[in-house]
């Protein structure tokens, strides 16, 4: 179990003061002046050493990505945030923007210096209302003090953070999305390349990142890489918020240490599943877009990148939703189909008529109105969206699906037999 | 899933005008100084909520038209991202606009019911307003606050950790104009549980 020292957020669940005072209580902005006068190439190598990998669901390394900004190219740098927590299951940023937003805001400082920019946004989701008038009372604290601003904290870099509210739409979580529906446009992802490095908001060189990812650097920059290192497993260091929701008696959010074992995670902090771990059907480990794990592997597996990914599944933003027997598997799996039909942006053909076909397909199998070898055709279809989109949303439609059918095929069979029965009586 | 931010068709009321009052405007303007000079198109999600919050939930044709004239954009760029995003309703709703989460994690804990109550209560249907336009219900995809599910926003609030009775009497409290506690409704605070060992 993560030890408390150890723990990088001290006011995940909101128990202290989240304003200016509370935060420099907690060490928030005490030495930020001498981290910056580091240098750039210094924080970026330092979280590079630290194999920091980001938290908003690819876990592409961060340092690696910080890196990719361009030195001079002659065009102002952005650093956009990514605070439009849409994905099913996933509630972790809210903590830290309602509960410790000046973590973020310096995080937002020294990750806009290290890629040498000096405007910064921060896309929250519109539904957040609570959260943005807690982040712009932060930003408003924060400009007060000459924390952020011009000569921010007295380091000489001028820098702005500015809060820019959503307005409900789930794929506007993707990057180049992000950036269109920054711009004023509807939230459609742009075609990769140019990377949003080369080419991103406005036209400029532009880093957007998760919430979580920024608001962990000025920790491990302060007690250092090898700290964070020494956390987790190798390639998967450090901490991580896991969202626990589902049929668990305590459903939270909880910062552990990465690679913790699921059934270890589940128990100690959620309280346990409902019914015992007995009672356990299987549980989706990374968010809605990650293939589900039944209970066989859940016994075993190790919460982190690597291992996730051996079992054909991911860590996705660490959100686990847990099912335990009392759960129709097939209608959650389609209330998931629902989602992503509910939430495509409509640009590409294979996710904007598979996403409504596949759930009209999980409907059926959720009766059992439909035949055997509809089964292998809706896998097919699965496979036909997957990787033939812009973004990743066709991907994470398909996902849900064929980790059902991997794990649950008999079930769904099942039901198509015994509907069968019933029409013929 | 009937839903007035989910339609594209633009309600037209020949008689009515949209002006900014005096507070928006100024929050506009302090909005629009946000972007680079030449980029103020970037304010038009704010705009739109502006215009949408001061036209009682919901964008007319008028106030879309607003926000073109403000931010010096053509219609149709505006009508676009208005019909894009499902938080802007073009249809008229009820004082108290209430969306119930739908999505498997609140699912699992029972959601559901909640969607149930909510019709008994206000005795009307998904996506309508009540007789007496006290309320719209209406069911929405995940709102990220599972780990508090089942969960629904009023306006602008959060009502967690919901329960048939404790959303029955936020429900009836709303309808008799009482003040409701908003938040977490088993009165813990955000998602910390206390810890058994």
């Amino acid at each position: 179990m993560l030890k408390e020292e150890n723990k990088i957020f001290k006011n995940l669940h909101g128990f202290e003061d989240w304003k200016l005072d509370g935060a420099k209580k907690r060490g928030i902005w005490s030495d930020t002046k001498e981290i910056i006068k580091k240098g750039s190439d210094f924080i970026v190598e330092e979280i590079k050493n630290s194999q920091l990998r980001g938290r908003g669901g690819a876990g592409f390394p961060a340092g690696l990505k910080w890196s990719f900004m361009p030195k001079d190219s002659g065009k102002p740098h952005y650093l956009v945030v990514n605070a439009d927590e849409s994905e099913p299951g996933t509630c972790k940023d809210r903590e830290i923007l309602r509960n410790d937003p000046h973590i973020l805001l310096e995080g937002c400082l020294i990750a806009g210096f290290a890629m040498h920019a000096h405007k910064c946004y921060i896309y929250i989701r519109g539904e957040y209302f609570l959260e943005s008038s807690n982040l712009q009372k932060a930003i408003d604290e924060a400009y007060d003090n000459k924390l952020i601003g011009k000569n921010a904290c007295g380091s000489g870099w001028d820098f702005d953070i500015y809060l820019h509210r959503g307005a409900g739409a789930y794929i506007c979580g993707e990057e180049t999305a992000l950036l269109e529906s920054l711009e004023g446009k509807k939230g459609q992802p742009r075609l990769k390349p140019p990377f949003p490095a080369g080419v991103g908001l406005y036209g400029c060189p532009t880093t957007v990142t998760n919430v979580e990812t920024v608001a962990v650097a000025p920790t491990i920059l302060r007690r250092g890489a090898k700290w964070f290192a020494s956390l987790g497993n190798p390639n998967n260091t450090g901490t991580k918020i896991f969202s626990i929701s589902g049929h668990v008696n305590n459903p939270c959010n909880v910062e552990e240490e990465m690679g913790i074992p699921l059934k270890q995670l589940i128990e100690n902090h959620a309280g346990g599943v409902i019914g015992g771990w007995q009672n356990l059907l299987a549980v989706i480990p990374g968010g809605a877009s990650v293939p589900l794990i039944p209970k066989s592997i859940c016994d075993n597996i190790k919460m982190d990148f690597d291992s996730l990914k051996e079992v054909n599944s991911g860590l996705g933003t660490a959100a686990v939703i847990v099912m335990n027997k009392s759960t129709d598997i097939v209608e959650a799996i389609t209330r998931l189909s629902h989602f992503y039909k509910h939430e495509s942006c409509g640009q590409c053909t294979p996710c904007r008529e598979g996403t409504g076909w596949m759930y009209r397909m999980m409907k059926k199998m959720t009766l059992g109105a439909a035949e055997y070898q509809d089964i292998d055709k809706l896998l097919d279809v699965t496979k036909q969206v997957e990787g033939h989109t812009i973004c990743a949303l066709g991907d994470a439609a398909a996902w849900p699906i064929q980790g059902l059918f991997r794990h649950f095929r008999p079930e769904v069979e099942k039901r198509i037999k015994e509907f069968q029965i019933d029409r013929v009586a | 899933m009937k839903h007035p931010g989910l339609t594209n068709i633009v309600k037209e009321d020949s008689n009515e005008v949209f002006e900014w009052s005096e507070d928006s405007f100024v929050k506009a303007k302090k909005i629009i100084t946000n972007y680079p000079t030449g980029r103020e198109q970037s304010a038009v999600l704010p705009l739109l909520d502006l215009a949408q919050k001061q036209n009682k939930g919901w964008l007319s044709k008028n106030a879309i038209e607003k926000v073109a004239e403000t931010l010096s954009m053509p219609y149709i760029r505006v009508l676009e991202v208005a019909t894009f995003y499902s938080m802007f309703n073009l249809e008229p709703v009820g004082k108290n606009f209430v969306q119930i989460c739908r999505t498997t994690p609140c699912w699992l804990r029972g959601s559901e019911k909640l969607t149930k109550i909510a019709k008994d209560v206000t005795g009307s249907n998904i996506g309508e307003i009540s007789k007496d336009k006290k309320f719209t219900i209406v069911e929405v995809e995940c709102l990220g606050a599972c780990c508090n599910g089942p969960m629904v926003q009023i306006n602008d609030d959060y009502y967690e950790d919901l329960d048939e009775n404790n959303f029955k009497k936020i429900l009836e409290d709303l309808k008799n104009n009482i003040k409701t506690k908003k938040g977490s409704q088993i009165g813990r605070k955000s998602s910390y549980f206390k810890r058994s060992s």
